[in-house]
């Protein structure tokens, strides 16, 4: 058993952040859109896991992009569904 | 139109007993259609009361004409229960995780608190599976013991248990397994994920069968007056036949062999009657031996009613027909066969302004006489919606006169096509958006769809007997989306790589290559032959003057389709790359300047005008517009016909002839490269091979051999190279990029070369060996699908063979590619059809759940920027400064 690997340190992983109230308030209204239609992500995912977010919380993904410079995008967290 | 709306909640379930008799006009007992008089039986499958199907008739249940009636279900009380074949899989988890005496499900009391427990939990959609049930273990319940239940295809159930050590199995009948399932609470199939009240389990053994209407079923009358019944029909007839003699024989208190047999008979035709596919069941058939198309059938596969009925149905205004090349058309045009026009047309609403033209429309009729005519009409139309069909010729439908006389402002006329019409073009499969194209069209004669060689690339088409389809759209607001969104002009630059995707092929660049090589000088009368057909009005100053006579070099005529102001620095697809470029003096004239719309030095061939590199194409797009470079290409085509048929271009059997001297060297070259790999292969049989890291003795053999034959393959090309020069057709075609490579002409000049399957050498065949012309583990070149000849110079039967065997290999990839990479296009398309860019710039499905938060994540259109970048900084500095950068 070597250390765990923290996916946080890998270099393709991008920024992952847990949004706060406020953030998210803004976001949805920004876009229009209710929590439900957002894109989402299962509680499991390693990354979830590793900023251990909780299901119900958006995370704001921060990627670097060779055209835009920065892309931003949101995930809600939501419990995976067994089978 | 009513608004959309969102759907809360679906519910699944199933018909009971009760619904079927409630939705049930007629209960079906004669097991036939019609007497002999030709009239329905009552109480039969035809009875008038399921619906009408013949014309003038009136239901006997709604009182509607046929057409209007939508049909009436009718029922069939069955003898005995039957299984549905569709729910066998359900009937069989129910069996085994329920109690066989109490119905309850096989889980301790808590065991079913902590899954109902779940249940309320909105994130879980948690149900328990059989797995979670233990086998034979007792009842929890009423701590029965419990059996285990086997399933046979397709639709038996056994219970087995042992007795003194043997096995004893005991079948259930469809009656036993309805009392289980009725014994089954509603609280334990929440859990289980049924929803009791619209899914009872015993609703999926049937005691009623319900009769779908004929409507559904519909006979039809075959030319010699016979009456031809439907499948279903057939089906439905047998089915009631042996359920009224399985009630006979039941009253008449036959005997239980007898009773059970006509109980599986009754069962099989059930069965079939709803899947006649079922594994393990024997397809029912018709009398011509052919399987019936029952239920299952209908719905199932490409021409079912789903994908073939609701996702895919038969268009109106359509044509099609086989596909042959103009080049003297524009790209935007397509050329259409006038019995096309005449067919086809496109409604014109009358109004005072047009109500002259338009009754000289119908003055004309639906007979054009010839292209050079003014275009007819099919039909007029009554602002009442009735459509009046015109009738040519002179005879006495003959109704033009009338029809014209009668027309009014607020009808409508069927006008047919004419030139200039806008049509949408299509050709299967259609894998990217410019599969369909609009055109403006063109009558021609002939029968076939005539189109710039130029729009081949964006269709994927040739003309070795492809057909495509034509569609005219038939408002004005079709009209306009079809050419300012779908016009060839607009889907110049592909979204896929943001480059041209129309350009010249082959002929096109052939012909640019030979007309700006090097430099030529053409007379005025030459000149103008070649620029005929291109969109200019002056000639420039000559560029010398010999003896009094005036001369114009081939890139001045060239530059004549260029526009003004153009300014780019490149080199073209001939260019070698050599470490120290000679840029203008390049010796093979593969350096391109273009200084404000004149070609200064180099040779335009594939880079410049190909369809998918296009350089000069993706310029004037970007600085004057795609109307500039439809004009472009045009003219581009055109000057390139004209100039391999001014040049001359042609290519036979001897332009692959080599001197003496070049065969000589060739055979030396081959017989050297065949005495190397003896030696390897005495060096490995001497075990004195140095293996290569990571590889054995043989593999480095063999990668050697493979190296040493295929290096002398590339000889013998420039050998072959060397004596073919550009006089070469071949060698003209391969340089300039329009079909072909040095390899094709190495192959057909010098020596094929090896001969592989999986990138090995072959190797297959008898033991030791490739065939019985070998001696056995002779490893040589030849031996294993060397083939020293070429395509010229003929091949030998063992070469002939391992040339078989690796162009099958090639045959086998690109049909298992072209099937793999199908069914993947249809996934992504079905997956994504409905995905829009919203006003913000997100991508959303139609329930306004975002996809991503930008188009791409950077909100870019690949068509409008500079191949990834936002501006084309080195192309703007070079055009400024004239100079390469």
């Amino acid at each position: 058993m070597g250390t765990r690997l923290n996916v946080l340190m890998h270099d393709m992983v991008p920024k992952h952040q847990i949004m706060n109230d406020e953030e998210l308030r803004t976001l949805l209204t920004d876009y229009n859109v209710a929590m439900e239609q957002l894109p989402k992500i299962y509680h499991d995912d390693p990354i979830v896991k590793a900023i251990e977010a909780l299901p119900g919380t958006v995370i704001r993904i921060t990627r670097k992009s060779h055209t835009a410079g920065e892309a931003e995008a949101y995930r809600l967290v939501v419990r995976r569904p067994k089978k | 139109m009513p608004s959309p709306k969102r759907i809360g909640k679906l519910d699944f379930g199933l018909l009971s007993p009760k619904d079927v008799r409630k939705m049930s006009v007629c209960k079906v007992i004669w097991p036939d259609t019609y007497d002999d008089d030709g009239f329905p039986y009552s109480k039969g499958l035809m009875d008038p009361s399921l619906g009408v199907i013949d014309p003038g008739l009136r239901c006997r249940t709604c009182g509607q004409k046929s057409g209007d009636c939508p049909g009436h279900f009718g029922h069939i009380d069955l003898a005995k229960p039957v299984i549905h074949v569709g729910y066998t899989r359900l009937i069989r988890k129910l069996l085994r995780v329920t109690c066989r005496n109490c119905g309850r499900l096989l889980l301790e009391p808590q065991e079913i608190d902590k899954f109902s427990a779940l249940e309320e939990d909105p994130f879980s959609t948690d149900v328990v599976s059989e797995k979670d049930i233990k086998k034979e273990r007792v009842c929890p319940h009423c701590a029965d013991q419990q059996m285990k239940v086997n399933f046979e295809k397709p639709t038996t159930f056994m219970e087995v248990w042992t007795e003194d050590g043997r096995k004893v199995e005991h079948k259930l009948t469809p009656a036993d397994i309805r009392a289980r399932l009725e014994r089954v609470p509603d609280d334990d199939l929440r859990i289980l994920g049924i929803d009791a009240t619209v899914a009872r389990p015993e609703w999926t053994i049937l005691t009623v069968l319900s009769v779908p209407p004929v409507t559904m079923r519909p006979s039809i009358i075959l030319e010699n007056g016979q009456r031809s019944e439907d499948d279903l029909t057939h089906k439905l007839v047998d089915i009631i036949r042996i359920n009224q003699r399985f009630k006979e024989n039941q009253d008449a208190g036959a005997p239980q062999l007898i009773i059970e047999d006509l109980w599986e008979l009754l069962q099989y035709h059930v069965t079939t009657y709803m899947d006649n596919e079922v594994a393990g069941c024997p397809p029912a058939r018709h009398r011509s031996g052919r399987p019936l198309k029952t239920l299952s059938q209908r719905l199932k596969g490409k021409d079912g009613r789903f994908r073939g009925s609701l996702s895919g149905k038969r268009v109106n205004f359509s044509a099609r027909t086989v596909i042959s090349p103009d080049p003297n058309l524009s790209v935007s045009e397509l050329g259409i066969p006038l019995a096309i026009a005449n067919e086809m047309s496109i409604p014109v609403r009358v109004t005072r302004e047009n109500i002259e033209e338009l009754r000289e429309r119908i003055l004309v009729g639906p007979e054009r006489p010839t292209m050079r005519d003014p275009c007819g009409a099919n039909y007029a139309i009554r602002p009442d919606k009735r459509r009046l069909r015109l009738h040519g010729g002179s005879g006495p439908l003959d109704n033009r006169e009338m029809v014209a006389s009668m027309l009014e402002v607020g009808w409508t006329v069927d006008r047919q096509l004419r030139d200039g019409d806008i049509v949408l073009f299509n050709r299967q499969p259609s894998l990217h958006r410019m599969s369909i194209m609009s055109h403006r069209i063109k009558l021609m004669g002939d029968r076939t769809f005539r189109l710039n060689p130029a729009v081949c690339p964006p269709y994927n088409a040739d003309f070795d007997g492809d057909e495509m389809n034509m569609h005219v759209p038939q408002t004005e607001e079709a009209r306009a989306e079809a050419f300012l969104l779908a016009s060839v002009q607009e889907n110049i630059l592909s979204p896929r790589f943001g480059g041209p995707i129309i350009g010249g092929i082959h002929d096109h660049i052939s012909g640019i290559f030979l007309l700006t090589h090097e430099t030529q000088w053409f007379t005025k009368k030459d000149a103008l032959y070649l620029l005929k057909h291109a969109n200019i009005d002056f000639l420039p100053k000559p560029g010398k003057v010999e003896d009094g006579i005036a001369y114009w070099s081939n890139k001045q005529v060239f530059s004549q389709i260029l526009p003004r102001g153009l300014n780019m620095v490149y080199r073209a697809t001939s260019c070698k790359n050599c470490p120290e470029c000679k840029n203008d003096l390049c010796e093979r004239d593969a350096f391109i300047r273009i200084i404000d719309g004149d070609l200064i030095a180099g040779t335009i061939d594939k880079k410049s005008v190909g369809a998918f590199d296009g350089a000069i194409m993706n310029r004037i797009i970007r600085e004057q517009g795609l109307g500039r470079a439809r004009q472009y290409i045009d003219d581009m085509t055109k000057l390139s016909i004209r100039s391999i048929m001014f040049i001359g271009f042609s290519f036979g059997i001897d332009d692959e002839d080599l001197s003496r001297t070049e065969y000589g060297q060739i055979r030396d070259l081959l017989d050297e490269a065949e005495v190397d790999v003896e030696k390897r292969i005495r060096i490995y049989n001497d075990g004195q091979l140095e293996p290569m890291p990571g590889r054995t003795a043989e593999e480095t053999l063999e990668m050697q051999i493979m190296q040493v034959l295929g290096k002398a393959r590339d000889k013998t090309g420039d050998i072959a190279g060397r004596h073919l020069g550009l006089g070469n057709s071949a060698v003209v075609m391969a340089v300039s990029g329009a079909r072909g490579s040095m390899l094709n002409l190495t192959q057909m000049a010098g020596c094929i070369g090896q001969q592989s399957v999986r990138g090995e050498r072959i190797v297959r065949g008898y033991e030791g060996r490739t065939l019985p012309h070998f001696k056995k583990y002779d490893q040589g070149a030849g031996a294993h699908g060397f083939i020293r000849n070429s395509y010229k110079s003929g091949i030998s039967p063992t070469e002939f063979f391992f040339h078989a065997i690796g162009g099958r290999e090639g045959l086998v990839d690109t049909a298992v590619r072209t099937s793999q990479s199908g069914y993947l296009q249809r996934r992504l398309i079905n997956a994504l059809q409905d995905l829009k860019v919203a006003y913000d710039g997100t991508v959303r499905t139609t329930g306004g759940r975002i996809i991503q938060f930008q188009f791409g994540e950077d909100g870019t259109d690949p068509t409008k920027s500079a191949f990834g970048d936002p501006v084309d900084v080195k192309g703007i500095v070079e055009s400024v400064l004239k100079e390469e950068v």
